[in-house]
């Protein structure tokens, strides 16, 4: 019944219609989570930011990280829905959606965690009362803020043809599709417009993620400390923006298609495409890295060395050389080889640099505020657990977000699917030549 | 219009520390207690910093640098405050103004200096304590970032005194204005304006034997040390 209403694609409505008790189990669980980092807010909030580890001179922690860190996973949303769109990759039409979706999130939470980080969170109106416009902080509301309203226009746009589907055939819930649908009849016309704002939103979403990570990492390197007061900051931050979040979206992808048996739409080529752009990250992240510390190691300027010792060889030596195992040795090794450059592959390298970016964010922020330039007593900083669970609760409600999505709108956009199939099917040789190339590719392997 | 700066001979200085508890006092500094400054929450706008000592026995060398704020000509924290929370008076003097600070603590990490401090919590004087607070100095809401004032409210004193015998303030009076200052048993401690070429102040800062810390920065800043080695 569902394929003679959803047509060959039904298996995509599938979480619209049909709930499991495993679903219930999740989302209980995710609120459960959410609402124990919500208390644990809470009390910060009553208590003030002393409620956390951080102390002097090491006022920015985890939160400041989290800030970095959410807003570059959802870098791999506009890489695939926009960059690849722009070199026409094909391939890339199962993905986009999920990898929008990541991008509205990291951006959301990234920029919640800002708000966690203040110490005068009920002043956070300040910033617009009393903007000055001088201040890395306020490029970085500017370019964020930019950031959000187009990505979110640039996730709700394509969906409005599925939307459509949903308001004509779904059997519930009428009102709200039809509100959402905006009109949509489908016609020529409407098609072509659609086409070409999206291709329009896409053009313009690349400087913005661009601007958006350089002024994340000009935070730090308008500053005059050791180790951020550098030129390479802005390139290094959209690079490992890109790296974490090509990581995280093979990530989801993976487990998207475990949950929502997607086997037919994220198939080996995806995992494996994703997989090659994760590689050349990889190699792209050992290149900066050792631009950034050869230039400091040569320089042998004693403020840097003293920052530069601590995290090869003093106390962050753990976490660095983790973040050389996780960014470099583990991808490297996995995604060189056709033969471990599998879903299961790609899937631990992923969560592999996931961790080691998180890593690097921690490196970039706690030694050098970890060694003050002039000779205070040693600090220290340990996150508690206020910090623990906020974090996990940013993470609980993200997957929330994703499990309420898939249960209102197809987390794969179905149009877009149609509409290559009616192409190749009336011999549209321009576009069938990329998808037959990569299919070949995954082949192979 | 004046410049205000200090002078500290640390070839004077026996590192008592009179002019940190002088400016707890005076400053209304909140009572974090123990377990808060073992956790480096403690609010010091002055801290006596102890210099690595060089060389080997005997001839090695301790020194100690008493730290205010160095209210930068050049402020570090000034730039990057996104609300114009702290600023520099026409004066030159690095201030906060608690009314409008977010608490977001950009200020503090970008100072090289470490001279600014955050209320990490809502604090509160015990009992009889409270009347000891010094009623010209205000009380520092939870959450938002302070620092050394140069006893800014004992400067605006002195100079409301002065214009109300219709005078300028003298060198003199100046030169021990600050609590840190008055406090100083050895008597090493110096504040004026730079400006004034015939100043107390701005002789001693010409003086060779005249520094300041991390001057490559180019921070400006406005308090000199003087030192027969320099570092």
């Amino acid at each position: 019944m569902e394929r003679e209403r959803f047509g060959k694609h039904a298996v995509l409505f599938e979480p619209l219609l049909h709930t499991r008790p495993a679903f219930y189990l999740a989302v209980a669980i995710l609120v459960l989570v959410f609402l124990w980092g919500a208390v644990a807010y809470i009390y910060q909030f009553t208590t003030g930011l002393g409620a956390t580890g951080l102390n002097l001179p090491i006022p920015w922690g985890v939160y400041i990280i989290n800030f970095i860190f959410f807003i570059a996973i959802g870098f791999g949303g506009t890489l695939t829905s926009a960059i690849l769109r722009i070199f026409n990759a094909q391939w890339r039409t199962p993905i986009t959606r999920a990898a929008e979706l990541i991008t509205v999130c990291g951006v959301i939470f990234g920029t919640i965690n800002v708000v966690f980080a203040l110490a005068k969170p009920e002043r956070l109106l300040n910033l617009f009362f009393y903007m000055r416009p001088r201040s890395p902080l306020i490029w970085d509301v500017t370019a964020i803020g930019s950031y959000l309203v187009l990505s979110l226009i640039y996730l709700y746009l394509p969906m409005i043809p599925d939307i459509a589907r949903l308001r004509d055939t779904f059997p519930r819930r009428k009102r709200f599709y039809r509100f959402l649908a905006l009109g949509w009849t489908g016609s020529e016309k409407q098609k072509k417009l659609l086409e070409r704002v999206i291709g329009l939103l896409a053009v313009l979403m690349i400087p913005t993620a661009v601007a958006v990570h350089s002024v994340l990492a000009w935070i730090f390197s308008m500053t005059i400390r050791p180790m951020w007061h550098s030129t390479i900051f802005g390139p290094y931050f959209i690079m490992g923006a890109v790296f974490s979040g090509i990581g995280a979206l093979i990530v989801v992808m993976a487990i998207l298609r475990r949950l929502l048996h997607l086997e037919d739409y994220l198939k080996p080529l995806h995992f494996n495409n994703m997989g090659i752009l994760l590689l050349v990250m990889s190699i792209a992240w050992l290149y900066f890295t050792v631009a950034e510390y050869l230039t400091v190691f040569y320089g042998n300027e004693h403020s840097e060395m003293v920052v530069f010792w601590a995290k090869l060889t003093g106390e962050f030596a753990p976490h660095f050389w983790a973040q050389v195992l996780t960014c470099f040795v583990i991808p490297f090794a996995l995604l060189i080889s056709r033969r471990t450059r599998t879903i299961a592959g790609t899937v631990i390298a992923g969560i592999s640099v996931v961790i080691g970016m998180w890593l690097e964010r921690y490196l970039i922020l706690i030694p050098t505020l970890g060694r003050p330039m002039l000779p205070y007593p040693q600090p220290s900083y340990t996150p508690n657990w206020i910090e623990w669970s906020v974090m996990a609760a940013c993470v609980a409600a993200i997957a929330l977000i994703f499990v309420i999505f898939a249960k209102f709108f197809p987390l794969v956009s179905v149009w877009e699917i149609e509409e290559e199939e009616a192409h190749a099917a009336a011999g549209g040789h321009q576009e069938a030549v990329a998808p037959a190339k990569g299919e070949a590719l995954a082949d192979a392997s | 219009m004046p410049r205000w700066g200090m002078v500290i001979d640390l070839d004077k200085c026996t590192a008592c520390q009179a002019c940190s508890v002088a400016c707890m006092a005076e400053n209304n500094a909140p009572l974090v207690g123990r377990d808060e400054s073992l956790h480096n929450r403690a609010i010091t706008w002055h801290y006596v910093l102890p210099e690595v000592e060089e060389g080997d026995y005997p001839y090695f060398h301790a020194r100690f640098l008493p730290r205010p704020c160095f209210h930068c000509a050049e402020p570090p924290c000034v730039k990057v405050c996104p609300v114009g929370a702290t600023y520099v008076d026409e004066e030159g003097l690095v201030l906060v103004n608690y009314d409008r600070c977010i608490g977001c603590k950009y200020c503090v990490t970008s100072c090289p200096y470490g001279v600014r401090y955050v209320n990490w919590r809502h604090y509160h004087w015990p009992e009889p304590m409270e009347q000891y607070l010094n009623p010209e100095v205000p009380l520092r809401p939870e959450g938002v970032v302070e620092k050394c004032t140069f006893c800014i409210h004992r400067l605006r004193r002195a100079q409301e005194e002065a214009a109300a015998q219709g005078r300028q303030l003298t060198d003199a009076e100046l030169v021990l204005l600050p609590a840190c200052n008055q406090a100083c048993p050895a008597s090493a401690r110096y504040f004026g304006d730079l400006d004034d070429p015939e100043s107390t102040v701005s002789r001693l800062a010409r003086n060779p034997r005249a520094f300041r810390v991390l001057e490559d920065l180019g921070t400006e800043p406005c308090v000199y040390y003087l030192a027969e080695e320099k570092n």
